[in-house]
């Protein structure tokens, strides 16, 4: 496939040697001569590259879907059952109904065994935390510096209640997710741990230890979850959580990790609070558990692709072998260059 | 140029033609009128009214700008480009609120760029200045009254100084390739507004769907629409969706290559490095190198489809060389031309070139101006022992005699030179003398010269009294004298042009008739000059009669003086004996036939535009190959009996008259002549000669078109007696007629207009002059140049121009459309997919170097096969490899690789748990993943669309991709009040985990499965030409003969014109084609 050509190649005087390949090489970048590689695409290296990938590819596909496969996941949509019946109507109204108590519990069935840590998610659907006005609404020198950084025009509608700054302003904050879990088995409780859910770069340097929140969810309108004003940022692991914007309309956010395993069979009960509005968007309500392998989670999609497209390159491969073969071009034939160039 | 002396020659002014009488009146009657002409007092640089009027200086400044004003000047020229206005226009919105990504990331770029571009600018102008500087120091000689002259610094000149000056603006000159980008890039424009008018609607609908309800509650209430600013109020909806629209045109401009002008600005002035570095087009003699003065139109020399050369000076030497001669039927004579060395050098199985050509010739010896005759039969007196001695002695005697040359000896060595009128007669004086003929005086009415007396073997002076020079013109096309011999004989003494000399030959003088002819003929298609020998004694009583009217004639005044006398020496020079035939070669300059044929099989028409007559231009267009025996010449004159009659009698409308109607019919013949033998599809070729005269009608408004239609048909073209008007105004015919590039080529002033009026204008740095050379786009030393000039550079740098605007595309659309596809998933609202600071690099750092990479380094074929196979410049002439079949192809390419990027990372990355530990992928893990796939595919996209790789390429390929990770790294180590989302991305997030390797190792091989496949296709089974030419280096078949003919063969058309076609036509003549090139492919 590849073939190094280098013309001029004279012999290079003995006594001068390192100046004149010095020199030479100059010379042959001036004249445009320098060795090169010019590979050209024969039906023979074209063939081998798809062989190759083909065989590249099945085995991480393989390796891929069998790590996805070993990944648990319970998924369980609760948005529009935690609706008791007689609001089934009107989803709205019970929701933004504060003086309601809204909770509500879950039977998750453990089909496999499921080794601790066992994730805990929430997932939002059609939910645009992507949308520019939502991501630019807040100020990470506030989450950083507290009260000391008051440039937060950033943060509008949020930036002040009463005529005082909010701490953490802008609508992210505002609008944190505020449905709680607790989980248990057999009446007693699942151990869940709530640390370390958050990225430790954002618990260490973007969100400050001495900022606490002030003048949170204190407006006429409140979005989301309220924080605990004794709590540092840095410490409040969910709202870090929830700080880090979305790529896409449809995201899951880490919420917990159980500390136990979970033998096939055993039926997890989940006490919930079905606080947050999704529904005058149309949007859904889910919760996760899935257990983690060393490629993540569960998403059988690289794997998959990445079998179809090496089984492909081989399809390829073997087409392109058999019109070789087929149809050879043999020497001297010119037959294959009839397209006339010329007029 | 001259600061005052702004008589600007109007383009439009002087070339559109209007016939001569009334452009010069026209011009004339301009004379004093403001800024155009003005009252000069020549030769009294101190006279009061010189001194009351003025005038500036001469200091001559050609460069753009001046110190003061290069800022403005260079930033307005700058942003008179649309695409950089655009960018400044955004640069400026992203100061507003409307901006979608942070003001400092989008103007660092363009500052960056506008600034690379404006330092190119200032070291360009540099270059002017330090030329500029050269020039006004330059001495020249003034006149300072009665003949004598000073010198004078250029600069210190005054006007009414007495020197030449010939100074026009320069036209600017752009490229076809970008002429054609910028359309690309409206089209980007139009791609750019439309999408963003798309978004805006969808915003805008989005946007109003989340007004406040009877709940009280809103749709989207986390992002608070209650309470929206203008931007996202969804009561004010449609006035969202307007500026919506300026923020996404700001978004998408990612779409338009930010980097592109520069970046082909950078690529040309380092191609033009390498033209003006190449040591094959350096000529050591003179020490000039090519000169690409600008480099604007590198890549236009690989789209060169009409060469319109001038002769002298260009295609030869100026200097004429007696070579060869026929004398009593033998052909003496064993010098080589030009032609035949070429021809002899492709092929030795030929034998259309005369016997002698395996012959080693002795070239020892000093070289004389003239001579460059070699034959041991006859030099150093040996033909005293010919068998045709007195033939012999007669036909050098003649030679010595009969001439108009004046002779200079030298006092010291006693050497004598000639001064002749033309450089043919000084070759016959100068051959003479080396035939031991030696002419050394002329008296009033005396001619001496030295020679061998048979009878005693002794050098002896005669002098011959010379009675009568009847002298040369075009219409009798000969010569003669009438003398009387030592002896008291008279002779007269007669050479001439074939056509008017055999039929002037007595029945007993035509002995040697036949072969003279056969020889003839071979000397002109060999591309000499040939002029025939005679002469016959005169009866006394003849010559009275003759004298008597002779003189009467000569002394007349009545109209028909001239016919008076041509029929009277008619009379006399009749009944000739035969001598022989003289053969001159018009000296070509070197390699001038090979250079013609190679151009000729790349496809290039060749076309000689000259002020010579026109049997000198025939006879060069036979040395250069371009015309060649068999071809059918249409001749289009005006020398028919009727016209020269008509132009005694006077009556200028008639004349006028008269000559156009007989063009047109002259051009009609022509061309039916062509088409019958189109229609009957025969091998004919045609040449087309026509005279400067005929020009004048051929070029008016209503007949040009049919001028271009019969010149365009016929091989070659040659234009003789051409006025460098007329020069200027065949190039624009051309140039606007076909639509196709021309190329003209010149060493002389005369040649400026053509120069500047084609698309590329080549001087011939030689030593006429300086003028074409300033006037000239690019200089070289010589016309050979022109092959490599052309075919290797000129073909390299169209396919990397050509793929380096494609490709350039490509990569913004790929990065375009990704950030166009996250927008969809963001209800429009213009959220970029990607960091600030990713976003505005992306043209900069990790595409802009391997890109121009490309641009400068790339060869799809090596030198040696440009060479080899001329016919793949077609690829430029035809413009393939800037199709728009092409570049939207390349456009889609970007499409699919962009739609793969964003859909396969969007899956694989979808909701999942995105590391061990359980944490999921959020906006800046995603747009990483992106951007890394996006800077992956893209180099390797460059790295399979290249075909040369140096240890170059390799760098910066591989180094833009590492350069990627290294910034993402050196970039998240920043405090995250800078790096915002991109703090600690890399090392934390992407680095870490085995999905993003996965990921973009998936998707940099999926995205570039369907190039790679359309490749390997392409290249298996519809090769392009150069496509093959790889095939057939890669293969080693270059060294099978007839496997390397097979695709080269093409080239060899019967109806183009070099050595290579003309052999090819004779051989076809000779009925043994076939076995011919066969056998030829062998010496390959």
């Amino acid at each position: 496939m590849m073939e190094v050509e280098g013309s001029m190649n004279r012999a290079p005087d003995q006594s001068s040697f390192l100046r004149s390949r010095r020199s030479k090489a100059l010379y042959q970048f001036k004249q445009q001569n320098l060795p090169a590689c010019k590979p050209v695409l024969t039906p023979i290296s074209v063939i081998t590259v798809f062989m190759l990938m083909g065989f590249v590819f099945i085995p991480i596909g393989l390796i891929t879907l069998r790590a996805s496969r070993d990944a648990i996941e319970i998924i369980d949509r609760y948005d529009v059952e935690c609706i008791p019946e007689e609001y089934k109507t009107n989803k709205l109204s019970y929701i933004t109904d504060s003086s309601i108590l809204k909770n509500c519990t879950r039977y998750l069935k453990v089909q496999k065994y499921m080794k601790a840590p066992i994730f805990i998610y929430y997932q939002l659907d059609n939910y645009y935390q992507n949308h520019r006005r939502y991501v630019k609404s807040r100020s990470d020198q506030q989450l950083l510096h507290g009260l000391e950084y008051s440039h937060t025009s950033s943060c509008e509608p949020e930036e002040s209640s009463n005529g005082l700054p909010i701490v953490p302003c802008g609508l992210i904050a505002w609008s944190m997710f505020n449905d709680t879990f607790t989980f248990s088995r057999e009446r007693t409780k699942l151990k869940v741990s709530r640390n370390n859910i958050a990225w430790k770069s954002d618990r260490e340097q973007k969100f400050g230890k001495n900022v606490y929140p002030v003048n949170f969810q204190n407006g006429t309108l409140i979005g989301g979850a309220k924080l605990d004003p004794k709590i540092p940022l840095s410490d409040q692991e969910d709202f870090i959580v929830w700080m880090r914007a979305a790529a896409l309309l449809s995201f899951r956010k880490l919420y917990g990790r159980i500390e136990e395993d979970l033998e096939p069979g055993t039926v997890v009960e989940v006490n919930l609070m079905n606080n947050y509005n999704t529904y005058s968007f149309s949007g859904q309500k889910k919760l996760i558990l899935s257990t983690s392998n060393w490629l993540g989670g569960r998403n059988d999609f690289l794997g998959i692709t990445y079998l179809v497209v090496g089984s492909s390159s081989i399809v390829i491969s073997i087409i392109f072998m058999l019109l070789h073969l087929k149809n050879p071009r043999p020497y001297g034939d010119n037959s294959w260059n009839k397209k006339s160039l010329a007029s | 140029m001259t600061k005052c002396r702004r008589r600007r020659l109007h383009l439009s002014n002087i070339y559109a033609f209007k016939g001569r009488k009334s452009s010069f009146q026209e011009d004339h009657s301009h004379i004093g009128g403001p800024g155009f002409s003005r009252v000069v007092y020549c030769n009294e640089p101190n006279s009061p009214a010189a001194e009351r009027r003025n005038y500036t200086g001469n200091y001559v400044r050609s460069t753009k700008y001046t110190p003061a004003s290069f800022i403005p000047k260079s930033l307005f020229e700058q942003f008179r480009r649309v695409a950089n206005f655009y960018f400044l226009v955004t640069g400026i919105l992203s100061l507003t609120s409307l901006s979608p990504y942070s003001p400092i990331s989008a103007l660092l770029p363009l500052t960056f760029v506008i600034a690379a571009s404006m330092v190119k600018e200032a070291i360009e102008d540099w270059g002017r200045k330090k030329q500029d500087i050269e020039m006004n120091n330059r001495k020249v000689k003034v006149h300072d009254g009665n003949g004598k002259f000073r010198r004078e610094g250029w600069r210190n000149l005054k006007v009414g100084d007495i020197v030449i000056q010939n100074s026009t603006d320069p036209p600017s000159k752009r490229s076809r390739i970008e002429r054609k980008m910028d359309k690309i890039i409206y089209l980007m424009f139009g791609v750019v507004f439309l999408m963003s008018f798309i978004g805006s609607i969808v915003f805008g609908i989005e946007t109003r769907e989340d007004r406040v309800r009877n709940g009280g509650r809103t749709e989207r209430w986390y992002l608070r629409p209650d309470e929206a600013d203008i931007f996202f109020d969804p009561d004010r909806a449609p006035m969202a969706a307007i500026y919506h629209f300026f923020t996404a045109v700001m978004l998408y401009s990612y779409f338009i290559p930010i980097s592109l002008y520069v970046s082909i600005e950078i690529v040309k002035v380092l191609q033009s490095v390498f033209i003006n570095n190449d040591i094959l087009m350096y000529y050591e003699e003179n020490d000039k190198p090519a000169h690409a003065r600008t480099s604007n139109l590198n890549e236009e020399l690989g789209m060169v489809d009409t060469i319109l050369s001038d002769k002298t000076g260009t295609l030869t030497c100026n200097s004429m060389e007696f070579i060869k001669c026929s004398i009593a039927g033998t052909a003496y004579g064993r010098g080589i031309t030009e032609v035949e060395r070429s021809m002899a050098m492709r092929s030795n199985g030929s034998n259309l070139v005369g016997e002698d050509l395996d012959v080693v010739v002795d070239q020892s010896g000093p070289k004389i101006k003239g001579f460059n005759f070699q034959d041991e039969r006859v030099m150093k007196g040996n033909w005293v022992k010919q068998r045709d001695a007195a033939v012999l002695q007669k036909f050098f005697r003649l030679l010595a005699v009969c001439h108009t040359a004046i002779p200079e000896t030298d006092e010291a060595t006693g050497s004598v030179s000639y001064e002749a009128e033309s450089p043919d007669e000084a070759a016959f004086v100068v051959a003479a003398r080396e035939f031991g003929f030696e002419f050394f005086s002329r008296t009033q009415n005396g001619i001496s010269f030295r020679e061998l007396d048979l009878a005693s073997g002794k050098t002896v002076e005669r002098v011959y009294r010379l009675l009568n020079v009847l002298e040369f013109n075009s219409a009798r096309k000969r010569m003669s004298v009438i003398v009387r011999d030592e002896d008291g004989r008279l002779l007269l003494l007669s050479k001439g042009a074939d056509n008017v000399m055999f039929e002037r030959l007595a029945k007993n003088g035509r002995k040697f008739e036949e072969k003279t002819r056969e020889h003839v003929n071979e000397y002109a298609d060999a591309g000499l000059r040939t002029l025939i020998l005679a002469y016959r004694e005169v009866d006394e009583n003849e010559y009275i009669e003759f004298s008597k009217n002779f003189n009467e004639a000569k002394n007349s005044v009545t109209a028909d003086r001239e016919s008076l006398i041509d029929e009277i020496t008619d009379q006399m020079e009749r009944n000739l004996i035969l001598l022989g035939a003289t053969a001159v070669e018009d000296k070509l300059q070197n390699g001038v036939p090979d250079c013609i044929d190679k151009l000729a099989q790349a496809g290039i028409k060749i076309w000689v535009l000259t002020g010579d007559k026109m049997e000198t231009a025939i006879n060069i267009g036979f040395a250069c190959s371009l015309l060649r025996q068999e071809m059918k010449q249409i001749i289009i004159n005006l020398e028919t009996p009727h016209i020269k009659a008509l132009e005694k009698a006077g009556g200028k409308d008639e004349i006028e008259q008269a000559s156009r109607e007989s063009v047109v019919k002259q051009m009609e013949e022509g061309k039916a002549l062509l088409t019958a033998s189109r229609s009957a599809s025969s091998h004919e070729a045609f040449a087309l000669i026509i005279d400067g005269k005929s020009l004048t009608y051929a070029l008016e408004d209503d007949f040009k078109k049919k001028f271009l239609d019969l010149a365009t048909g016929c091989a070659s073209v040659i234009c003789c007696r051409s006025s460098p008007k007329q020069k200027a105004l065949v190039t624009r015919l051309v140039k606007s007629g076909t639509g196709k590039t021309t190329l003209a080529i010149g060493d002389g002033a005369n040649d400026v207009g053509m120069l500047q009026e084609a698309d590329i204008g080549v001087g011939i740095s030689g030593v006429e002059g300086m003028q074409a050379v300033m006037s000239s786009d690019i200089a070289i030393a010589q016309f050979r140049y022109l092959e490599r000039l052309l075919l290797v550079h000129g073909h390299w740098c169209y396919s990397r121009i050509s793929s380096m605007i494609c490709y350039f595309f490509y990569k913004n659309i790929t990065f375009g459309v990704t950030v166009f596809l996250y927008e969809a998933y963001t209800s429009f609202s213009a959220q970029p997919a990607y960091n600030d600071w990713f976003l505005s690099l992306f043209n900069v750092f990790f595409s802009s170097l391997p890109v121009i990479a490309l641009g400068v380094f790339d060869q799809d074929v090596s030198a040696r096969y440009c060479y080899k196979f001329p016919l793949l410049y077609q690829e430029g002439v035809q413009n393939l490899l800037f199709s728009w079949k092409r570049i939207i192809g390349w456009m889609f390419n970007g499409v699919f690789t962009a739609l793969a990027i964003f859909f396969l990372c969007k899956e694989s990355l979808k909701h999942q748990i995105y590391n061990p530990n359980g944490k999921t992928a959020g906006r800046e893990i995603l747009g990483g993943t992106m951007y890394t796939c996006v800077v992956w595919v893209v180099n390797l996209q460059m790295a399979l669309a290249i075909s040369y790789f140096t240890w170059l390429q390799h760098i910066v390929i591989w180094g833009s991709v590492a350069f990627w990770y290294i910034f993402l790294m050196i970039y998240g180590a920043i405090a995250p009040s800078f790096s915002t989302d991109a703090y600690k991305v890399f090392i934390e997030a992407l680095a870490p985990a085995p999905s993003y390797w996965l990921t973009t190792l998936f998707v940099m091989f999926f995205a570039l499965i369907p190039f790679f496949v359309f490749k390997s296709v392409q290249m298996r089974f519809f090769p392009g030409y150069h496509q093959m030419i790889q095939w057939i280096r890669y293969e080693g078949h270059s060294n099978d003969p007839e496997f390397v003919e097979m695709v080269r063969q093409r080239s060899i058309r019967p109806t183009t014109v070099g050595f290579t076609a003309r052999r090819a036509a004779s051989v076809r003549r000779s009925g043994r084609f076939h076995d011919q090139l066969n056998k030829n492919f062998i010496a390959f």
